[in-house]
């Protein structure tokens, strides 16, 4: 991994961002390395067909942190969620304009094969999305994508993996059985293992509690907090108080008016510290969402 | 008004009442003649069995000849049903040759990998397909299958043959198979092709991997339906198969042969008309027959497709 390169330009940044490296969270011990930002979004834009969903999102994602995306519906938050693994790649209509930096490498290049890209950056999707097939044959699927690993390998990674997302316990009787009899919370506790099993470098979250009861929310962000040391976490979600307790930094969105077109553009309004974004924001549109005055 | 309300207030106008209930008679007739059609077909097939069977005597032996040169000439009182079962299985199979492959190919070009604009010319041009008269296919069979395909490549002693008509049945039901098909892959939710393509699987691996083994009842569905279309499909059959009722005894589908759909238009109109006795009522036997076969195959299609739709 080339990390040398990164961009470092603070001029660049997002309207009242201010990413600079020095402001060290409290909880984090951070090695140099970690310091250099794994994504580095710059100018993004997206359309679809005529319409703009989100325009000049500008900011820097740290390694080994939970960041996490909030604003009102149609900010374009999960918009920008999914150019950073190229799940855009799928929406005929949708344009992406700017440019995004994944560890010196330019993600939209011509030469960077998207299914590779998806490896290393795996997503977690908001409805839990298990395959219709057994609870091994579910985890075991990435691994098998490339294929070459003998079946003890494969078993142990499957255990290992399922028990990094805290749900070896509860289904380790039962591997064979259909995943689609596992409790709504399990199943998206089983596609974090699925997620897992291929080592992926990044994880991107799009509300991934928004499906699921307070119980089993808590499992995941517990498990959240468990797995950062070892990926890069960014979630979208739409809890405000999510956000609070289990991000590092929060990256507040909103919707613009467009005065030609009369619809709504998603834009970038704050990007700091969760502690500062929650505390003392700069903005006041970020105070008034934070504080439950709009969305 | 003081608050309280008479029944008559919320009652409405009682001519609309009236005309909701003639309405409703009237849609619940319709529905309720066509059962009687249906259940008259089946009456009038049964009947005519019936009386077939006892022109026989009861005796079932007569449907498998055993002489020397057996074959299907109902003016000859000799009823070799074999013949044309096979006839129509033989058809109905090289048909399938033709539609499976080319119809769930199609199916899963138009579901996973066409863009929306290819889609929206593919799918309307593959439903016309569906409703092109099947005389007309006949014709295609005739003037372009057999003197093109067939006989340069096999040379058959007969242009008309049973391959000539499976090939062109084959065409005829690809439609079926496509549309089917791709309703059963369309079904299938885009989020389980996200959650594939989210761990870096490539787009065939996920067609292969995730979306056909989920689809893969509604697949069966539209292979039992298109089946059981291709042993009813009886114009191609009569025009191209060669209606030859010595038949496929020897099972090369290079000879000549008959179906049971050509049989009977064969009595009906063609070469074999009679109007009495055995060798007319034997024609509502092998409806029957036909019937059935078709109606089994369409409820156990039915029920695929019901599973499909349990699923999710």
């Amino acid at each position: 991994m080339s990390t040398s390169d990164s961009p470092q330009e603070s001029g660049a940044l997002g309207v009242g961002a201010d990413v600079s490296t020095s402001l060290a969270h409290e909880q984090q011990t951070k090695s140099d390395s970690m310091d250099l930002p794994i994504f580095a979004v710059r100018d993004l834009s997206v359309k679809y067909g005529e319409f703009r969903a989100v325009r000049d999102v500008t900011l820097e994602i740290s390694e080994h942190e939970i960041t996490a995306f909030i604003g009102p519906s149609g900010c374009g938050k999960t918009t920008v969620l999914r150019c950073l693994n190229r799940m855009n790649d799928f929406i005929d209509s949708a344009k992406v304009e700017g440019y995004i930096d994944y560890h010196g490498v330019d993600l939209y290049h011509e030469d960077v094969n998207p299914n590779e890209v998806r490896r290393r950056i795996g997503m977690v999707f908001q409805k839990p999305n298990p395959f219709p097939k057994s609870i091994f044959d579910n985890v075991a699927y990435g691994p098998r994508l490339t294929g070459g690993m003998s079946k003890a390998d494969l078993n142990d990674l499957v255990e290992r993996s399922l028990r990094r997302a805290a749900l070896w316990d509860e289904v380790k009787d039962r591997l064979k059985a259909s995943a689609l009899g596992l409790s709504g919370g399990q199943q998206q506790r089983l596609c974090i293992a699925r997620c897992i099993a291929v080592e992926p470098d990044v994880i991107l979250m799009d509300e991934p509690c928004s499906a699921l009861d307070p119980i089993a929310t808590a499992r995941i962000e517990d498990l959240m907090q468990e797995i950062k040391k070892d990926y890069t976490i960014i979630i979208v979600t739409h809890n405000m108080q999510q956000a609070a307790r289990v991000s590092d930094r929060t990256a507040f969105f909103t919707t613009e008016m467009n005065t030609e077109s009369d619809r709504r553009t998603g834009v970038l309004v704050e990007y700091d510290t969760t502690n500062k974004m929650f505390s003392v924001p700069s903005d006041e549109r970020t105070e008034a969402y934070v504080t439950g005055r709009f969305g | 008004m003081n608050g309280l309300l008479a029944v008559a207030d919320l009652s409405g106008d009682p001519r609309r009442r009236a005309h909701d209930r003639r309405m409703q008679r009237l849609l619940g007739s319709s529905a309720f003649i066509t059962i009687i059609i249906s259940a008259l077909i089946l009456f009038v097939l049964a009947r005519g069995s019936i009386d077939f069977l006892k022109s026989i005597g009861w005796d079932l032996g007569v449907l498998r000849d055993s002489s020397k040169a057996p074959g299907w000439f109902p003016r000859r009182e000799r009823f070799d049903l074999i013949t044309i079962v096979m006839g129509s299985v033989l058809m109905g199979s090289i048909a399938m040759l033709v539609a499976v492959p080319l119809g769930l190919g199609t199916a899963v070009y138009l579901s996973e990998f066409a863009p929306t604009r290819v889609r929206k010319i593919l799918k309307p041009i593959v439903e016309v397909l569906a409703g092109i008269p099947s005389v007309i296919v006949g014709y295609f069979a005739l003037k372009f299958i057999a003197p093109n395909i067939v006989d340069p490549i096999f040379s058959p002693d007969q242009s008309r043959n049973m391959v000539v008509a499976g090939l062109a049945i084959g065409v005829l039901v690809i439609p079926i198979m496509a549309s089917i098909s791709e309703d059963a892959l369309r079904a299938v939710p885009s989020s389980l092709r996200e959650a594939s393509y989210g761990i870096g699987a490539r787009k065939s691996t996920t067609t292969i991997r995730i979306v056909l083994p989920a689809a893969v009842s509604g697949i069966v569905a539209a292979f039992i339906i298109a089946t059981s279309r291709a042993i009813g499909e009886t114009m191609v059959a009569a025009m191209a198969g060669g209606r030859d009722g010595s038949g496929p005894r020897v099972l090369d589908p290079l000879e000549p042969g008959l179906t049971m759909t050509a049989a009977m238009t064969n009595a009906a109109g063609g070469t074999d008309q009679v109007n009495s006795g055995a060798p007319f009522q034997v024609l509502f036997f092998v409806g029957l027959l036909l019937f059935m076969m078709t109606m089994g195959l369409n409820v156990i299609g039915d029920r695929f497709v019901q599973r499909v739709r349990q699923q999710y």
